[in-house]
């Protein structure tokens, strides 16, 4: 009924190949295809931010790009983040300063907050806040998450 | 260890510590699999037709063409299913609609197939034909008289309304008219305290469509066991109240239903009911003879969870020239939507509010739910109480205004203390509100700036700046909302002083696992890395009435500190022996048996745990639980106490508001919460600042749009979450009021923080323009045009069903 294609791209610093419909997200992809349940699916429609990966490290909504779309880039998700030590201190700031709740918008979070550090590792509260504004949280409030992240910021000021 | 050896053990308490969410290591590393994620062996997926038409009678549906697609295992309408019964607080829903749609989110249809997709391209292939009806779009519509019927009864072949047996359900029976539920309520003498009131005011409040917005979508797995025993991997709120539901529904013991609930992605109320969508999931099991795994679209959580309920609410206040209140009367009119769910009951919690948040000598309180072909209303965080405190915390502005005073007097001289019993019959056994309003009020500067704001008011410029204060009370020690609230704990200490902690009481993000670690941890002297918690599978852990009404911390917090004392007990009886000592002059900390006094240490606790093993043969394993103390239950005319503690609150907003363009600026939110006791400080933080957000998107951003039974933005796109850009400086502090009967002094906390924010909103609007707006949401539009004056009152009066 529908096309596959095979793609193979880089998924957190491991080859893969797989077989994906042509109308396939990558968002299902990764959580259904290749198994790696970390990336939430919130809204499907590039409103919520749980979906965050990095493509070439770039963030992007995974529920807004085709599987397809992977075939030949680098592709970073929340599963990969956790096994990099670098990632370590950002993801002990969010436990630290209570900037998880149900932890539904984590993973996205934490994918994005990763972004910010690395393209701006000075970044202050305002820009951090900016940085986060397509990631929807409906339990924190948002408070401890930028309190994590700019603590987390050039190691904690 | 000789003595010159035993070193003195020092440990700090845990009480008023931040301590970190058990669970959030693994929900930051995005290894937590919530049911979203789950995949159980050979499931199936399963989808939902729902109703094309806001109202109409269904004249056929055709499901042959999805039954013949390949892929498609079971389809099922309400045909399928004749043993349906209906659910809902008034037993007026069935899960499939057989005849008539009353809603659009309403069930005609379902399938499980081998894959989502599959399910979907079936769905496609149902016809259905429908005859349409006319459309309840509004409460008001549905009192006039000659109004369409939501729930008519129905017809024998004659067309006569067909007989049928006493107490039949409404779902069956149907309804002579469209009143789904009503509240009276009356205190003291109210013409002669209106006859005494120097000042009057009346108004009509309008409250709006909002919805609770879980980051995680609803979802459900079912599955039936070779024996016909159900499983259910769900994330619902109440478990132990589901597995008695589901038993009853499928006509079985309720030993054979079981409950597992994955960690949950938000809840805030929205799964406290029983809803169409699981009891659907367990006919496609039964059906298919497979799991099956239902998981909504964010649309569809958008059009078919439930909502707030919106409300049309006069409130008529009086008081004296000396800032004495008077009476209060209120006359409300609310959206049931089409079926009845626990939204009909927040009357209840108004009711509280408008007779005891601050002495009212006279109080009257009439409301009427009524039935429309809206979406249904259920419960959210805070259950009314922010449509109540909308209301009145304006209208005390307002009366002292009217009478010259500041508003910060009159509310204190008003207030409730410590000892109070109100007119209610609710007794304030530990009550911090006068400290919470000083504190707030001082934090913020309160009285300074609402009289510069008053004072710069038509200074140059477009940007006008307000202040405003609102408090609140609600539930912190339980709810009397079902015929018990009680919580069990089965605590067990392992042979290296490592504790389970079995309870009943869900996580649902709010940290209840870390708090009742916590609780243990200070009995036992143990560092929560001790813990681990049992707490999401009813054929494991002791019952629980569920995650609601800010009763967690409270019930299974006392349940929790039961067990451990229980524990510690043992402990120090069997130390006592064996070190010959007394009992009473030992203790435990830091992970030894010490002397209380000297705190030098007697013995490792996990030593002394090996040898209690080959003394008494067995773990420590101890069992207890916690009802919340005998009170009277309140009367049929809702007079007396509905919890066993109070919390109080005091929040003061500021606003900057551009009256060129209308935007609404929340600048800082400045929260005193009277917490009992601070048991988790960094988890109580997190609690009211996503509260206080979640109040400032009630006030300002969020909007669910319903015209004619259709809901307009069933999208984040239209449905305005506030982002964290938007979010305002918050200070939070808190007043300790060490409640008798809390867990360590504890009250509850959970939906407190998210309730005064729109009062306080419309306070701070009017500190700085001058002009008061009655409905909510304060968006760019509606505060533009009221500030031009173009803005219709809303109006509703007394009305009586007949
Ligand atoms: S799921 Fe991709 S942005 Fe919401
Ligand atoms: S922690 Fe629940 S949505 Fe962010």
């Amino acid at each position: 009924m529908s096309l596959k294609h095979d793609i193979e791209f880089a998924l957190n610093g491991v080859r893969k190949r797989v077989a994906v419909d042509v109308t396939m997200t990558a968002l299902d992809m990764l959580r259904d295809v290749v198994g790696l349940t970390g990336t939430k699916y919130g809204c499907g429609e590039g409103e919520c931010g749980a979906c965050t990966i990095r493509v070439d490290g770039q963030t992007v909504n995974a529920c807004l790009m085709f599987a397809v779309a992977c075939d030949g880039h680098d592709i970073v998700t929340i599963e990969g983040l956790a096994a990099d030590p670098k990632a370590d201190a950002l993801r002990e700031a969010f436990v630290e300063h209570g900037a998880v709740q149900c932890g539904f918008c984590t993973p996205g979070m934490v994918v994005q907050a990763a972004h910010i550090l690395e393209t701006n590792p000075n970044a202050d509260a305002a820009t951090i806040k900016r940085g986060l504004e397509g990631n929807l949280c409906r339990c924190t409030g948002y408070k401890k998450i930028v309190d994590a992240v700019e603590s987390a910021c050039c190691g904690g000021r | 260890m000789n003595a010159a050896e035993k070193p003195v053990i020092v440990a700090d308490s845990l009480i008023g510590q931040r301590i970190q969410k058990k669970d959030a290591p693994e929900k930051a590393a995005g290894k937590t699999r919530y049911i979203q994620d789950m995949v159980v062996p050979g499931m199936l997926h399963a989808k939902i037709l729902r109703s094309a038409r806001v109202h109409a009678r269904i004249l056929s549906i055709d499901t042959s063409a999805a039954k013949a697609l390949p892929g498609v295992h079971v389809v099922i309408t309400a045909a399928d299913v004749p043993d349906q019964q209906p659910i809902g607080v008034a037993r007026d829903h069935l899960p499939l609609k057989g005849e008539r749609v009353r809603s659009l989110r309403d069930e005609i249809a379902a399938v499980a197939a081998d894959s989502e997709e599959i399910a979907e391209a079936a769905l496609r292939l149902i016809r259905v034909e429908y005859e349409d009806l006319p459309i309840v779009a509004g409460p008001e519509d549905a009192i006039k008289p000659g109004a369409p019927l939501i729930h008519p009864a129905p017809l024998d072949a004659e067309g006569r309304p067909k007989t049928l047996p006493p107490k039949t359900p409404v779902a069956f029976a149907g309804k002579a008219d469209n009143v789904a539920m009503r509240f009276d309520y009356t205190h003291g003498d109210l013409a002669a305290a209106e006859a005494e009131s120097d000042v009057v005011v009346e108004d009509t409040f309008q409250l709006h469509y909002v919805t609770h917005c879980c980051m995680g979508v609803s979802g459900v797995i079912a599955e039936f066991d070779a024996s016909g025993n159900l499983l259910m991997y769900s994330n619902t709120q109440v478990p132990f109240l589901h597995k008695r539901e589901f038993a009853e529904y499928l006509d079985i013991d309720p030993a054979r239903v079981r409950i597992i609930q994955p960690p949950i992605g938000g809840g805030f109320g929205s799964k406290l009911d029983i809803y169409p969508f699981e009891v659907i999931c367990i006919f496609l099991a039964r059906a298919a003879k497979r799991p099956v795994k239902m998981v909504f679209t964010r649309e569809e959580e958008f059009l078919a969870s439930p909502t707030r309920q919106p409300v049309l609410l006069t409130l008529r206040s009086g008081c004296r020239k000396d800032g004495t209140l008077t009476f209060r009367q209120v006359h409300t009119l609310h959206d049931n939507g089409a079926y009845t769910s626990w939204g009909a009951t927040t009357p209840f919690v108004m009711m509280q509010t408008f007779s005891s948040l601050y002495r009212v000598p006279a109080c009257d309180y009439h409301t009427t739910v009524v039935y429309t072909n809206n979406p249904y209303a259920g419960s959210f965080r805070g259950y009314g109480n922010l449509q109540a405190t909308f209301a009145i915390e304006q209208h005390m502005d307002m009366l002292a205004e009217k009478i010259g005073m500041d508003p910060l007097d009159f509310r204190l001289k008003n207030a409730q203390d410590a000892g109070e019993v109100t007119g209610q019959g609710m007794t304030f056994k530990s009550c911090g509100f006068k400290e919470c309003l000083t504190t707030a009020a001082e934090r913020s500067d309160y009285r300074r700036k609402h009289a510069d704001n008053i004072a710069n008011r038509n200074a140059r410029g477009p940007v006008k700046r307000g202040i405003g204060i609102a408090s609140m009370l609600h539930v912190g020690g339980g709810a009397k909302i079902y015929p018990s609230d009680g919580c069990g704990t089965i605590l067990k200490l392992d042979d290296f002083a490592n504790v389970t902690l079995i309870t009943g009481a869900s996580e649902i993000g709010q940290g209840s696992e870390t708090v009742l670690s916590q609780l243990v941890c200070e009995e036992l002297g143990l560092p929560i890395s001790a813990v681990t918690v049992v707490n999401n599978d009813t054929a494991i852990t002791p019952w629980d009435v569920g995650v609601h009404a800010s009763r967690t911390t409270f019930i299974a917090g006392n349940s929790a500190i039961g067990a451990a004392r229980m524990a510690k007990a043992k402990i120090l009886a069997a130390a006592a022996r064996k070190h010959d000592c007394d009992e009473a002059s030992l203790d435990l900390r830091g992970g030894f048996v010490v002397k209380a006094d000297s705190g030098e240490a007697v013995v490792e606790l996990a030593r002394l745990m090996r040898s209690l093993h080959f003394s008494d043969k067995a773990e420590l394993v101890m069992t207890t639980f916690y009802y919340e103390p005998p009170s009277v239950h309140q009367d049929k005319g809702f007079k007396g106490d509905v919890s066993a503690a109070y919390a109080w609150a005091t929040q003061v907003v500021e606003v900057e508001v551009d009256t060129d363009t209308g935007i609404v600026k929340m600048t800082k939110v400045t929260g005193t919460h009277d917490v009992g006791r601070v048991l988790n400080r960094l988890g109580l933080e997190g609690q009211i600042e996503g509260g206080v957000v979640m109040g400032q998107g009630y006030a300002l951003t969020e909007n669910l749009i319903v015209e004619n039974g259709v809901t307009r933005n069933p999208n984040f796109r239209d449905y305005k979450l506030v982002t964290a850009p938007e979010i305002p400086e918050m200070d939070i502090s808190f007043v300790e009021s060490m409640d008798g009967e809390g867990p360590r002094g504890a009250k509850g906390v959970g939906e407190a923080p998210s309730i005064c924010i729109a009062a306080a909103a419309a306070n701070a609007i009017y500190n700085a323009t001058g002009v008061r707006i009655f409905g909510l949401p304060f968006t760019p539009e509606a505060v533009y045009r009221a500030l031009r004056g173009v803005t219709s009152k809303p109006h509703w009066q007394a009305w009586k069903p007949e």
